[in-house]
């Protein structure tokens, strides 16, 4: 429902501009449908194998429900199993997505409206730092930050996966084009000649027409955060500091392992609740996130 | 005509200044926090990379300058070679079928003939939400041949479908986990780049009498070419650095993915199993000036086009 109320406004803005609004077509529909399952099925699969338990897992058919309706019984035991670790690792994520993504979205916010909004020497540089800086794979830079990082003693611990976590490029690019648009050089110069500080404009002028910006860029650090699996890997050995991801594959390869406990009802129940937190926050923040990324669109 | 040259200038600069706000050192003030952070998990690593790359720690004599022979060792490695090659090979397969799916959909709920384009455009989306981890966990156990849905198809059509873990179909079995996780995410970047044309320009496409494909050719595509840009050197970026899907596969299909299988996970077998922390380091350089070499060489193509 939040979505075609959000959306109408602007398809009322475009049909009113364009002659005639385009028939609705049942073919293409459908073709595009086929993105949409291919998109779908393998977490239907998710979500009707959450309800096996681990016998029924291994005698039904995939794609449907087994005998008898194990979802509870699965989630209580994800939830228990080993002392509650799970919990603990949700617990881990929250702190690594709260304080990395939150921190990433404000340097890239306050980074990319430099860049879009000042011209200062050096900045032609700064982009071609960050680019080349992301081309190199992740073991270049996990290998030596891992032996720096250990020299300061920070591995096993949270910083160790915070304070990577704290940059995001994608970020710093998606606030850079979206800040060029919508802050609006006249009225910073109008809020200069007012005697507003540089740090006064940026904060009462410019972040509240950035907002749908910082949505978007706080969303898709959340995910990078939420989803990193390689950093915490190699920084962590302690699994009372694993973040989900890291945590629910030693619970599949333990499966793996001679005389390993197998729990793979465990690991697809705690996978559905592992993911199930963004994409609540994707559905109930879209009209946010979605605006942000096309927001240039107010400004023919 | 020197003269003339002179008045010119200030009048050029105060048309850029309108586009910006105002030469001085303030934009630092802003960017200094990333930069800080930037400097100290980006730029260091490299740096220290490039140093380890540069000696060797052997058992009798130590920590030893040896100049470009790890680059040498590397060039003349053939497990190297044929990781480079396997993700050079995923990177031409994978990367146009993702992006080219990618366009088709956002061309399609942009269009505005689809039935509930709301409904698609959230939906294609949501698999990026889902980590690599969990991704990769739940097309592994589908792919499985004992419990997943390849053995329930089977089972119950009397088929035997080729094993989507043996080591000749491995490869673009990964391709489709990578290619589900990236869709929507590819999608959305070309949406959004599509919603800010003006619709001035389809006014007069409309006038022309143009047709839809017309439409897409002349206008949408060349208005959308930064985000084209923008998603093929991520892309190029992710192929070369594929690491989490294979390797977390490595699990359930040893015989088929081994701890050399892209050049990734060639570098942290070498580092994290083998303590071969120089060696590792070369590799990691070299990959990465590989990929800032294809990377600026997509955009400098794509830009030029542009113009």
């Amino acid at each position: 429902m939040a979505t075609t109320t959000a959306l109408r406004p602007k398809q009322r803005a475009r049909a009113a501009h364009s002659f005639a609004r385009p028939r609705r077509s049942p073919l293409l529909t459908a073709l595009t449908g086929l993105i949409l399952i291919y998109s779908l099925v393998p977490l239907a699969w998710l979500v009707i194998n959450s309800t096996k338990s681990q016998e029924s897992l291994l005698s039904s058919f995939g794609l449907w429900f087994g005998d008898g309706f194990s979802l509870f019984s699965n989630i209580k035991d994800t939830f228990t199993y080993n002392d509650g670790i799970f919990l603990r690792w949700f617990a881990n994520t929250l702190l690594y997505v709260v304080v990395g993504a939150g921190g990433a979205t404000i340097l890239a916010v306050m980074g990319g409206y430099a860049l879009a909004k000042f011209d200062f020497p050096g900045k032609k540089g700064v982009f071609a730092v960050v680019l080349g800086a992301v081309a190199v794979p992740g073991t270049a830079l996990a290998v030596p930050t891992f032996l720096m990082f250990s020299k300061m003693g920070i591995t096993d611990t949270p910083w160790a996966v915070i304070i990577p976590s704290l940059i995001s490029p994608f970020g710093l690019y998606l606030m850079w084009t979206f800040a060029t648009d919508a802050t609006p050089t006249e009225l910073m110069e109008a809020a200069k000649v007012d005697g507003a500080s540089e740090l006064r404009t940026f904060f009462q002028v410019c972040l509240p027409m950035l907002a749908p910006g910082i949505v978007t860029v706080l969303l898709f650090s959340m995910v990078a955060t939420w989803n990193n699996y390689f950093l915490p890997l190699i920084m962590l050995k302690d699994p009372d500091w694993y973040p989900l991801t890291v945590g629910l594959n030693s619970w599949s390869q333990q499966a793996l392992t001679a005389g390993g406990d197998v729990i793979f009802n465990l690991v697809i129940t705690g996978s559905l609740l592992t993911i199930l937190p963004l994409i609540a926050a994707f559905l109930l923040l879209q009209r946010f996130w979605q605006s942000g990324l096309s927001a240039g669109s107010v400004k023919e | 005509m020197v003269a003339t040259g002179s008045v010119v200038a200030p009048a050029d600069k105060v048309a850029a200044s309108s586009r910006h706000y105002r030469r001085s050192w303030a934009g630092w003030g802003f960017l200094a926090p990333f930069a800080v952070v930037f400097a100290l998990v980006f730029l260091a690593p490299i740096a220290y990379s490039i140093y380890l790359s540069l000696f060797q720690d052997r058992l009798i004599g130590g920590n030893s300058f040896v100049g470009a022979d790890n680059y040498k060792q590397a060039l003349q490695d053939p497990a190297f070679w044929e990781s480079v090659r396997r993700v050079a090979l995923f990177l031409v397969v994978q990367v146009p079928i993702m992006l080219f799916l990618a366009l088709l959909a956002a061309l399609a709920i942009d269009g505005g003939r689809l039935y509930g384009a709301s409904l698609f455009r959230i939906a294609i989306f949501l698999p990026y939400a889902v980590p690599a981890v969990v991704a990769t966990l739940m097309w592994g156990f589908m792919y499985g041949s004992q419990f997943g849905l390849i053995g329930s198809i089977n089972d119950s059509l009397g088929l035997s479908l080729p094993d989507p873990l043996g080591p000749k179909w491995v490869l673009a079995s990964i391709g489709n986990i990578v290619t589900w996780e990236f869709v929507g995410y590819n999608m959305l970047i070309f949406y959004s780049a599509l919603r800010v044309i003006p619709a001035s320009l389809y006014e007069a496409a409309a006038i022309d009498g143009a047709s839809e494909f017309r439409i897409i050719r002349a206008i949408k595509l060349p208005a959308i070419r930064g985000a084209l840009v923008i998603a093929t050197i991520f892309s190029i970026i992710g192929s070369f650095q594929l690491f989490n899907e294979p390797n977390i596969l490595h699990y359930v299909a040893k015989n088929a993915i081994n701890t050399q299988y892209t050049p990734n996970m060639y570098a942290y077998s070498l580092s994290f199993s083998g303590q071969q922390y120089n060696y590792s380091a070369t590799i990691a350089i070299i990959m990465g000036l590989l990929t800032m070499v294809i990377a600026y060489t997509v955009q400098l193509r794509g830009m030029r086009k542009a113009l």
